[in-house]
C-alpha cells in the first residue's frame, strides 16, 4: 500500500530527528534555557503586578514560544546542511512531501514539549490558575501549535540555507502567523478568563481553519522549494 | 536559460515606454490638480479630504501590485520562466513603495481626524502587516544568491503571503474594528467621485511605469549575470 509506505517515511525521518535531538541534548535544552530567559524578561517588562502578570499571560506564553520556536526551525534544517545530508535525503525513493512531514512531526514533538515546560514555568511565574474548561485549552494549544509548527519548518526549510538566516526567518515568519498568534492569545486568554463572551468557538474556528489551509499549502509547495 | 544573455527583447527599454511615463506624470498632476479644485470642503473634515486622492488610489495600486506578484509567483512555481520571476519582485518592489505611501497618508490624515496617528484597526493593521509581508519578500530575494533558487522560493513565499492575507484581515477585523467604510465611487458624494476616479487612473499608470521600469533594470542585470555566467564557462 502506498500511503503506508509514505507514512513508514515519514516515521523514519521524525525518528531519525528526534534521536539525534535525544543524543545531542545541548540543542533543546539551549532552547529551553532560552525560552525560560524570555519567560522572566516577560515578567520584569510587565510586572510585578499579580493581576497584569495574568492578564498578558497568554500572550507572553504565545511571544515564549514563538522565540525559542524560531531557534528550533532554523536548527531542523541545518543539521541536514552538514556533511550534505540534504542530498542523501533526496536520493531516497518516495515523495518530497514525505520528508516535509517527518520534519513537521519532530518539530511538533519538539515544539510540544517545548510549550509544557514553557506553560509550567508560566504558570508559575506570572501566578495564572487552571480554568475549568482545560479540555478546550488543550485543544486551542494543539492547534496553534500545528499553525505556527507548519510555517515554521517550511519557511525554515528555506531561510537556514540562505546567507543571514538568523534574521530571515523571523522576516517571513513572524507577518505570516499574525492570524495564528491573535486566534491563539485571544482564545487562550478567553478560556483563562472562564469565557464570559463565548468567543473562543470563533478563534478556535480560525485556527483550525488556518491550520488546515497552511498544512496543504506547504506540503504542495514543498517540493518546489526543497530541489533548489 | 542561456538565451536571455542576449537580453529579453521585450524588457529593452525603449522610447514609447519614456512618452508612456511623462504622459504617467503628466496624467497625475492633471488628476490631482481637477480632483483639488472641483471638490468642495467636506462638511465634518473640511480640506482634509482631499487626502483621500492621493490615500485611497495607492491603497488600491498596492493590492493590485500585490495581486500582480502573487499571479507570477503561481505561474513561476508551475511553468517556471525568468520574466514572470522578474516581474514579480519588480511589481512587488512598487507594491512595498505604495504600501508604505498608502501608511504614511493614512497616519497624516488619522491624526487631525481621529486624534491619532496611529489605531489597530483591521484595515490599518491589515495593511501593515501586508508590507511586512512585502518586506520578508524582498529580504528572502535579497539573501538567496542562486537565480533559480530564489526564483522558486520567492514564488513559494509569494503564494502563502497571498492566502494569507485575507486571512490576516479577518482576524484582525475580529480582534477589533474602527475604521470608516472603504472609500469606493458608490459610497461617496458625487462631488467627489470624478477626482477619484481620475486619480485612479493616474496611480494606475503610474504603477505600470514603475513596474516597468524596474522590470527592464532587473531583466538588464540578470542578463549581465548570464553573460558573465557564459564567460566563466568559457564561452563567448
Amino acid at each position: 500500500m502506498a500511503w503506508q509506505d509514505d507514512w513508514r517515511r515519514v516515521r523514519a525521518i521524525a525518528w531519525k530527528d528526534l534521536t539525534t535531538e535525544r543524543r545531542s541534548k545541548a540543542g533543546f535544552s539551549g532552547v529551553v534555557a532560552f525560552g525560560v530567559s524570555v519567560l522572566v524578561l516577560f515578567g520584569f517588562a510587565l510586572g510585578p503586578e499579580a493581576a497584569a502578570l495574568r492578564d498578558a499571560a497568554s500572550g507572553v506564553i504565545w511571544l515564549t514560544v514563538l522565540f525559542a520556536g524560531v531557534l528550533a526551525f532554523n536548527r531542523s534544517f541545518q543539521v541536514e546542511l552538514e556533511s550534505g545530508a540534504i542530498e542523501t535525503l533526496l536520493l531516497y525513493p518516495g515523495p518530497r512531501w514525505a520528508i516535509f512531514s517527518g520534519k513537521l512531526l519532530a518539530n511538533l514533538v519538539f515544539v510540544g514539549v517545548l510549550l509544557s515546560i514553557v506553560i509550567g514555568v508560566g504558570i508559575v511565574l506570572f501566578q495564572v490558575g487552571i480554568p475549568e474548561a482545560w479540555p478546550a485549552l488543550l485543544g486551542v494549544l494543539a492547534l496553534g501549535t500545528v499553525g505556527l509548527v507548519s510555517l515554521g519548518t517550511f519557511y525554515g526549510a528555506m531561510a537556514s540555507r540562505s546567507r543571514a538566516r538568523e534574521v530571515l526567518l523571523p522576516l517571513l515568519l513572524f507577518p505570516m502567523l499574525v492570524p495564528v498568534l491573535l486566534a491563539a492569545i485571544q482564545a487562550s486568554r478567553a478560556l483563562l478568563g472562564g469565557d464570559v463572551m463565548t468567543e473562543a468557538g470563533a478563534w478556535i474556528r480560525l485556527l483550525l481553519a488556518f491550520d488546515v489551509i497552511f498544512l496543504v499549502a506547504t506540503h504542495l509547495a514543498f517540493g518546489a522549494i526543497i530541489e533548489g | 536559460m542561456h538565451s536571455i544573455a542576449h537580453a529579453d527583447p521585450i524588457a529593452t527599454p525603449s522610447a514609447r515606454w519614456a512618452w508612456f511615463g511623462i504622459f504617467a506624470l503628466l496624467f497625475l498632476v492633471f488628476a490631482q490638480v481637477t480632483a483639488v479644485m472641483i471638490s468642495v470642503p467636506d462638511r465634518d473634515m473640511g480640506h482634509l479630504q482631499k487626502i483621500m486622492y492621493v490615500h485611497v488610489p495607492a491603497a488600491w495600486t498596492t493590492f493590485l501590485a500585490f495581486f500582480v506578484v502573487a499571479i507570477c509567483s503561481l505561474r513561476v512555481l508551475f511553468r517556471g520562466g525568468e520574466r514572470d520571476d522578474l516581474l514579480a519582485a519588480s511589481a512587488a518592489e512598487v507594491g512595498a513603495v505604495f504600501n508604505a505611501l498608502t501608511l504614511a497618508l493614512g497616519m497624516m490624515w488619522g491624526r487631525p481626524t481621529w486624534g491619532v496617528w496611529w489605531t489597530w484597526d483591521a484595515r490599518l493593521t491589515s495593511t501593515l502587516v501586508l508590507l511586512l509581508i512585502f518586506i520578508g519578500y524582498l529580504s528572502l530575494r535579497a539573501f538567496v544568491d542562486d537565480p533559480e533558487r530564489r526564483a522558486t522560493w520567492s514564488a513559494a513565499v509569494g503564494v502563502l503571503g497571498a492566502i494569507n492575507v485575507p486571512i490576516v484581515y479577518m482576524s484582525v477585523r475580529w480582534w477589533r474594528t474602527l475604521h470608516q467604510v472603504q472609500s469606493a465611487p458608490s459610497t461617496l458624494d458625487p462631488a467627489y467621485t470624478l477626482g477619484l476616479r481620475l486619480n485612479a487612473f493616474a496611480f494606475l499608470f503610474v504603477l505600470i511605469f514603475l513596474i516597468r521600469r524596474r522590470y527592464e533594470a532587473a531583466a538588464l542585470l540578470r542578463a549581465a549575470e548570464h553573460a558573465d555566467d557564459a564567460r566563466a564557462l568559457g564561452g563567448r
